[in-house]
C-alpha cells in the first residue's frame, strides 16, 4: 500500500461527485422533479394570472356615474378612450410594461431562486443527522468542497427551474421587450447562478451547526416571504413607502429581478443592467466567502 | 509485534468547556492489530474515534495516526485511514455500486482504478449481486457491509470502525465478525474498532482499552485481562438478611467477596472445589443458600471488576437508541 495510494492531489476533488450526488436526489426522483416543475408553474399562472392589475384600470371595469344630461355617444367614446390610454400609461408608468403578467412572471423566477436554495441548508441538516456529514469530513475532500458542493447543486436546480419559468411565461403569453435577443437568456443565466450562489451560502450558514431539522424551518418560514415582498418581484419599489424602499434596496431579490426585466421585457437599460450585476455579483462573492469561512471554523469542531 | 500505529498521549475533549469527554487518555495501537475500545454509552469511545479520524479536534494532547499528528497534518491522516462509522451513511436513493464510487470520488482514486476496487470490494463483503440496487432495498448487514466496502476503498491503513455490529441480529454479526478477521488477515491491516458487545471484543481484538467516564481504566488482551481477575467468579445469595461476607471469606482459596444488590460475588481460586465449601460453611450456621452460580471469567466480569457496573444497563439504551434511528432514517422518506 503506497503512501498516496496515488490519489488526486487535485483540492477540488470531490466537487462533481458531491453535487451530483444531490442532483441525482433531485432528477432520479421523478415525483420530486416533476413537482419541482410544477410548483413555479402553478404560482405563475394562478398568481399571476389572478392578479391581472391591469384590468382594473380597463374602462369596463367602471360603472360610470350618472350625469345630468346624460353623455352622448361620441363622448362616451371618447371617454374609452381616455380610459385604454390612461391605463397603459398607468402600468407603463408603475411597472415600467403595460403587462402585469410579464412583469410578475419575471418575479417568478426570483421566488424560485430563493425557495430552491432554501432547501439547500435543509440537506446539510440531514447529512448531520445521517452520519454523511462525518463521513465526508474524515475523507481528504476539502471542506470548502463540501460547502460549495451543496450550493452548487442548489444553483443548478434554480437554474433549470428559471429556464422552465421562462419557457412557461412565453407560453403564457409573456410579452418580450422590443430588442430582445436569444442571448439575453443567457444574461438571465449568470445573474441567477450569481444570487443562488449568494442565497444558499447564506441559508447553509444558517444552519451549519444546526442539528435539529426545526432551526432552520423556523427561520427560512420566518424570512423568506418577508424578502419576497420587500423586493420588486410583485410590486415596484418606487410606490413603496420610504423606509420599505430602504429594505428593498438593500435586497439581492430586487436586482436579480430588475436583472431579468431588462433582459426579457423591457427594452434594455445596460448601464442599470451592469449596476444591477455588480450588485448582484458583489452580494454572491461577500456570502459565497462567509459561507466558506464558517464551514472551516464550524465543520471541525 | 511491529511499529505503533496509532499513539495518544493525554488526548482530552472537552465541549462547552465543563464536559470533559475524554479525559487524558494514553494508549498505543501496534501495526497489524485490532484494537477495541470497550466501554459503555457516553463512556467516550466515539469522541475518542472522531478525534483521531480528524473530525473532531483534542481540546488538549496530541495523538497520531501512521506518525502524522491529527491536528497537524490531519490532511495526510485522512488520506490514510479508513472509517466504518457507526450510522447506515449511503445514500438511499443511490445504488451499493454508486455509493462506494462516491466514496471513492472523495478520495480522489480515479474512476477505473475506483471500479476495479469497487467490484473487488463488493465480491469481498458479498454485495456483487446486489451492487445495482438501490440502497433502500438493503437490509441491516448489507448496510452495514456496504459501509465496510466504503470504509475500504482508498487501501487505508489503519480501518476505524465505530460499533460495527451495532443493531445487527446474531447471525450478521458473527458474518460481520469473519469480514473483519479476513480484512485482518488478507491485508494485515490495522483495526481499531469501539464496542460495547464484550462478546465481540473478547472474538476478536487482540487487545481492548476499558474506557468508562472518558478515562480508560485498564488496557491488555483479553486473555491477559481474565487473568488478571485470578480465578472463578462465584455469585450466590441467600434468603437471610445478615451480611455473610466475612463468614465466606473464612473458606479457603476465597480471595474477595463483595456483596452487591443483595447476593455475593466471590472471587476464587478452584471455583469447582471451593463452591461445596462456602455452601457448607453457610449451611451450619443455619443460612439457606437459595441461588448459586459459577463462572470463569469472561470479559463482562473484568468489566464489573474495573468500573464496578454491568454493562446490560448500557446496552439496553444503545438499542433503544439504535431503534429511534432506524424510525427517524425512515421517516425521512
Amino acid at each position: 500500500m503506497s503512501e498516496t495510494n496515488g490519489n488526486s492531489k487535485n483540492k477540488l476533488h470531490g466537487l462533481w461527485a458531491l453535487t451530483n450526488r444531490e442532483l441525482k436526489k433531485w432528477y432520479k426522483a421523478p415525483v420530486i422533479f416533476i413537482l419541482s416543475i410544477i410548483q413555479p408553474i402553478l404560482w405563475m399562472g394562478f398568481l399571476g394570472k389572478a392578479m391581472n392589475i391591469g384590468a382594473i384600470f380597463s374602462g369596463s371595469q367602471i360603472s360610470l356615474p350618472q350625469t345630468n344630461p346624460p353623455l352622448t355617444q361620441p363622448q362616451l367614446l371618447q371617454l374609452e378612450q381616455f380610459f385604454a390610454g390612461l391605463q397603459s400609461s398607468i402600468m407603463q408608468g408603475a411597472f415600467n410594461t403595460t403587462d402585469y403578467f410579464s412583469y410578475m412572471a419575471v418575479g417568478m423566477i426570483a421566488f424560485t431562486a430563493l425557495f430552491t436554495t432554501m432547501f439547500s441548508g435543509m440537506s446539510v441538516v440531514w447529512d448531520r443527522r445521517l452520519g454523511f456529514l462525518n463521513k465526508a469530513l474524515s475523507t481528504p475532500v476539502s471542506r470548502a468542497v463540501i460547502i460549495s458542493a451543496k450550493v452548487l447543486s442548489a444553483t443548478l436546480r434554480s437554474m433549470f427551474q428559471a429556464g422552465i419559468i421562462v419557457l412557461v411565461a412565453v407560453a403564457f403569453g409573456l410579452q418580450l421587450g422590443v430588442g430582445f435577443n436569444p442571448v439575453n437568456i443567457l444574461g438571465v443565466f449568470a445573474i441567477m447562478f450569481l444570487v443562488c450562489v449568494g442565497l444558499s451560502s447564506i441559508f447553509i450558514a444558517i444552519t451549519i451547526r444546526s442539528t435539529r431539522i426545526e432551526t432552520p424551518m423556523a427561520v427560512v418560514n420566518l424570512i423568506n416571504l418577508p424578502l419576497m415582498f420587500a423586493s420588486n418581484a410583485f410590486f415596484p419599489i418606487k410606490l413603496m413607502p420610504d423606509w420599505l424602499q430602504t429594505i428593498a434596496a438593500f435586497n439581492p431579490l430586487s436586482y436579480t429581478t430588475d436583472a431579468v426585466r431588462q433582459l426579457l421585457i423591457f427594452s434594455t437599460d445596460w448601464a442599470t443592467l451592469a449596476w444591477d450585476f455588480t450588485c448582484v455579483g458583489i452580494f454572491a462573492v461577500a456570502f459565497a466567502t462567509i459561507g466558506i469561512v464558517l464551514s472551516w471554523r464550524f465543520l471541525s469542531k | 509485534m511491529g511499529e505503533e500505529v496509532i499513539k495518544a498521549e493525554g488526548l482530552t475533549k472537552v465541549f462547552n468547556k465543563h464536559l470533559t469527554a475524554v479525559d487524558h487518555v494514553n494508549f498505543s495501537v501496534k501495526q497489524g492489530e485490532i484494537f477495541g475500545f470497550l466501554g459503555p454509552n457516553g463512556a467516550g469511545k466515539t469522541t475518542t474515534i472522531n478525534m483521531l479520524i480528524t473530525i473532531l479536534k483534542p481540546t488538549e494532547g496530541k495523538a497520531s495516526v501512521s506518525n502524522f499528528d491529527i491536528a497537524k497534518q490531519d490532511f495526510n491522516v485522512r488520506n490514510v485511514i479508513g472509517v466504518v462509522p457507526q450510522e447506515y451513511t449511503a445514500d438511499e436513493d443511490l445504488t451499493g455500486l454508486e455509493n462506494i464510487l462516491l466514496c471513492a470520488d472523495l478520495y480522489g482514486i480515479p474512476r477505473n482504478v475506483a471500479k476495479e476496487r469497487a467490484m473487488e470490494l463488493l465480491k469481498l463483503v458479498e454485495l456483487t449481486d446486489f451492487k445495482d440496487k438501490k440502497v433502500q432495498t438493503f437490509s441491516g448487514g448489507m448496510r452495514r457491509r456496504l459501509e465496510l466496502a466504503c470504509g475500504l476503498i482508498n487501501r487505508p491503513k489503519v480501518l476505524f470502525l465505530d460499533e460495527p455490529t451495532l443493531g445487527l441480529d446474531v447471525q450478521t454479526r458473527a458474518a460481520t465478525w469473519n469480514y473483519i478477521k479476513l480484512l485482518k488477515k488478507n491485508y494485515g491491516m490495522t483495526l481499531f474498532m469501539t464496542t460495547h458487545y464484550l462478546e465481540e471484543a473478547d472474538v476478536l481484538c487482540d487487545r481492548v482499552a476499558i474506557i468508562d467516564h472518558g478515562k480508560i481504566v485498564v488496557v491488555g488482551s483479553p486473555e491477559e485481562l481474565k487473568h488478571s481477575l485470578g480465578g472463578d467468579l462465584i455469585t450466590l445469595a441467600i434468603k437471610e438478611d445478615e451480611d455473610v461476607s466475612g463468614l465466606i471469606q473464612k473458606v479457603e482459596h476465597v480471595k474477595e467477596v463483595r456483596r452487591e444488590d443483595g447476593a455475593y460475588r466471590i472471587k476464587a481460586e478452584l471455583g469447582e472445589i471451593t463452591t461445596p465449601f462456602i455452601i457448607e460453611a453457610l449451611r451450619k450456621k443455619g443460612y439457606t443458600v437459595t441461588r448459586l452460580s459459577l463462572t470463569e471469567p469472561t470479559l463482562n466480569e473484568v468489566y464489573l471488576e474495573y468500573t464496578g457496573k454491568s454493562m446490560r444497563d448500557a446496552e439496553e439504551s444503545r438499542e433503544a437508541f439504535a431503534a429511534q434511528r432506524m424510525t427517524m432514517r425512515r421517516a425521512r422518506q
